[in-house]
């Protein structure tokens, strides 16, 4: 049962309801009462790509379809791509698949993009990633979607190496529904998993960041820290799950998720487990919801801040920590832009 | 400068402040003394605008103009600086990001122009380095594990180079060794001009060894009940402050 599944089939039984326990809060089938036809092959110029400013080898998918496969040979050296996910079709339904391989001891930033350029749509993403032994993946994800589109992104890292790394940061303005989502076969084995998220959403928007990680074997890390801001009526949703399986010695896992609700009727649904299984295992959660902190907002505003500026000046650097943990630097620069730009277009 | 009369306010409902009235003059260092909850930081609190403290009856003027109906970067554009007890701490804003941000704002709000990056590193350097802050400090998150005096160091820096024309000093002296205090007081004392009229609040007399009031004021139930010379300071430091408490408000 899969969004991807309901647009292939047409048949709407296919779409998670509510009543899934990992979908309780991101409900597709209550909210979609007919599948639209498929979208067609689009054509025509595309927008500015967010992350254009980077000089990365372009891969442009619009409108769905696939699979198609990137592939970052043994040994190569860095490579950037930036993998553009396009919706262009107003009231249709599209599905794309992308299979990432990286080769043992290869470097891949992913540079991955939702753009929302028509309405009302319905799209799923499906990746699958294989990470050889040693490789390297960094992937930074901005999803801009429209406020009427449906969006479900879905990347199982099927396969890690020993002593692969791989890295995720996921920034999203949420859509009417949104979810990106996220699973890992940990190996233990040296490799290390960093999985970050930010939300930023106001008006009726929803994003579900939901994630699993499954720790399967001994001397295995964990990072996760997803931040979110949401106003108005918007709803963010985060679900992260860690497994630690029998035998899964010496795992060592944190999971950090902490959300500023600035608005009366906005509303964040937070669910995170640690499911552990294994004896000699260090893991650790926290959770935060609450406002903005008010001493700090009068401290700015008293030294001339005005409100809207020193709000957004706070939220920034609430958001900035996650930021920070990126690794790839003109990235990081290019996302530290988005988000303020967000934040203070917000404001 | 600053005129006050007749201020009454509360805090949830609680009266806190009961017809205390004030003038400070131009270029004039005044002191308030008075015992634990006699209302002295919540005079600072109205006085800046803070959320939850309502001014239920009369007035307070800033050169004429009606300060309680401004919010607090407005009066701040205007020139009010609050030295805060307890300073905030500011996780992700390195202190010259914040200190930056707070001054163009003014500017902006007073129709100035812009300080440029160059030369507000020329000020903050020379305003840092005669407070002895290490500029490295200057690139962390602002107050952000400083200790109690490098805090209370970063209030005066924050002073000099948003250059009040009335600074409220609100037990500037509290968790200060007194080396530290002396590099304070001398911060606050270089500061002392013909147009910049200052309110040191306290509890103690030491913190007024160094920074010479002109008037002293005792605050007490919410009213100032006694004005003198510097010589009142001494007299609490040696008395007390129980005969005012006995004071009806």
């Amino acid at each position: 049962m899969s969004l991807a599944r309901a647009i292939e089939t047409g048949d709407l039984a296919e779409l998670p309801s509510r009543r899934d326990e990992d979908w309780r809060w991101t409900d597709l089938r209550g909210l979609i009462r007919e599948l639209p036809e498929a979208s067609p092959v689009a054509e025509g110029a595309l927008s500015v790509a967010p992350f254009a400013a980077l000089d990365a080898e372009e891969f442009a998918i619009v409108n769905g379809r696939g699979p198609y496969v990137i592939t970052v040979a043994n040994d190569a050296g860095p490579r950037v791509v930036a993998l553009r996910i396009i919706a262009a079709a107003n009231a249709q339904a599209h599905v794309a698949s992308v299979h990432v391989v990286v080769g043992v001891g290869g470097r891949l930033t992913l540079l991955e993009s939702y753009e929302g350029d028509a309405s009302e749509y319905l799209a799923n993403t499906e990746l699958t990633i294989s990470l050889r032994n040693g490789a390297q993946l960094e992937r930074i994800i901005l999803a801009d979607d429209a406020a009427s589109g449906v969006s479900v992104s879905i990347a199982n890292i099927r396969s890690m190496g020993p002593g692969a790394s791989f890295a995720q940061t996921v920034l999203t303005t949420g859509a009417r529904r949104q979810r990106l989502e996220t699973h890992v076969t940990h190996p233990g084995a040296g490799a290390s998993v960093r999985l970050d998220g930010v939300y930023l959403l106001a008006d009726q928007r929803h994003a579900d960041i939901t994630t699993v990680v499954t720790h399967t074997g001994t001397d295995g890390t964990t990072s996760q820290l997803t931040k979110g801001v949401v106003r108005d009526q918007a709803r963010g949703v985060f679900q992260g799950r860690i497994v630690v399986s029998p035998g899964a010695d010496k795992t060592d896992a944190r999971m950090g998720h902490h959300a500023l609700i600035l608005s009366a009727r906005a509303e964040v649904d937070a669910k995170p487990e640690l499911l552990i299984y294994a004896d000699d295992v260090a893991c650790a959660h926290g959770n935060t919801v609450g406002a903005l902190d008010e001493d700090a907002l009068f401290y700015a505003e008293q030294r001339g801040i005005p409100e809207a500026e020193a709000k957004a000046m706070l939220t920034e650097a609430f958001v900035g920590e996650v930021v920070d943990r990126i690794d790839h630097e003109g990235a990081r620069d290019v996302v530290r832009a988005w988000v303020a730009e967000r934040l203070r277009g917000a404001a | 400068m600053l005129s006050i009369r007749n201020l009454h306010a509360s805090i949830d409902g609680k009266s806190i402040l009961n017809g205390l009235s004030l003038d400070l003059p131009d270029g004039e260092v005044h002191a308030i003394m008075g015992p634990n909850g006699a209302g002295k930081s919540t005079l600072s609190y109205v006085l800046t605008g803070r959320d939850g403290y309502e001014v239920t009856e009369g007035t307070a003027t800033l050169n004429g103009e009606d300060l309680l109906a401004l919010t607090p970067s407005e009066r701040a554009a205007r020139g009010v600086f609050l030295s805060f007890q307890y300073p905030i701490e500011i996780p992700g804003v390195p202190a010259l990001t914040f200190l930056r941000t707070a001054l163009n704002a003014q500017h902006k709000a007073r129709g100035e122009p812009e300080v440029a990056a160059p030369a507000f590193l020329k000020l903050i350097r020379e305003k840092a380095a005669a407070l002895k802050i290490d500029f490295d400090m200057l690139r962390r998150a602002l107050n952000v594990g400083f200790s109690g005096g490098e805090k209370k160091r970063m209030e005066i820096l924050q002073m000099a180079v948003l250059t009040p024309k009335l600074a409220i000093l609100d037990e500037t002296d509290s968790g200060l060794d007194i080396d530290a205090l002396r590099i304070v007081a001398e911060g606050v004392n270089a500061m002392r001009a013909p147009g910049r009229s200052m309110l040191v609040i306290t509890h103690y007399q030491r913190l007024l060894d160094h920074i010479r009031p002109d008037r002293v004021h005792v605050l007490a139930g919410g009213r100032i009940v006694a004005s003198g010379g510097p010589e009142l300071a001494h007299e609490l430091e040696r008395e007390g402050y129980d005969k005012y408490a006995a004071v009806p408000a």
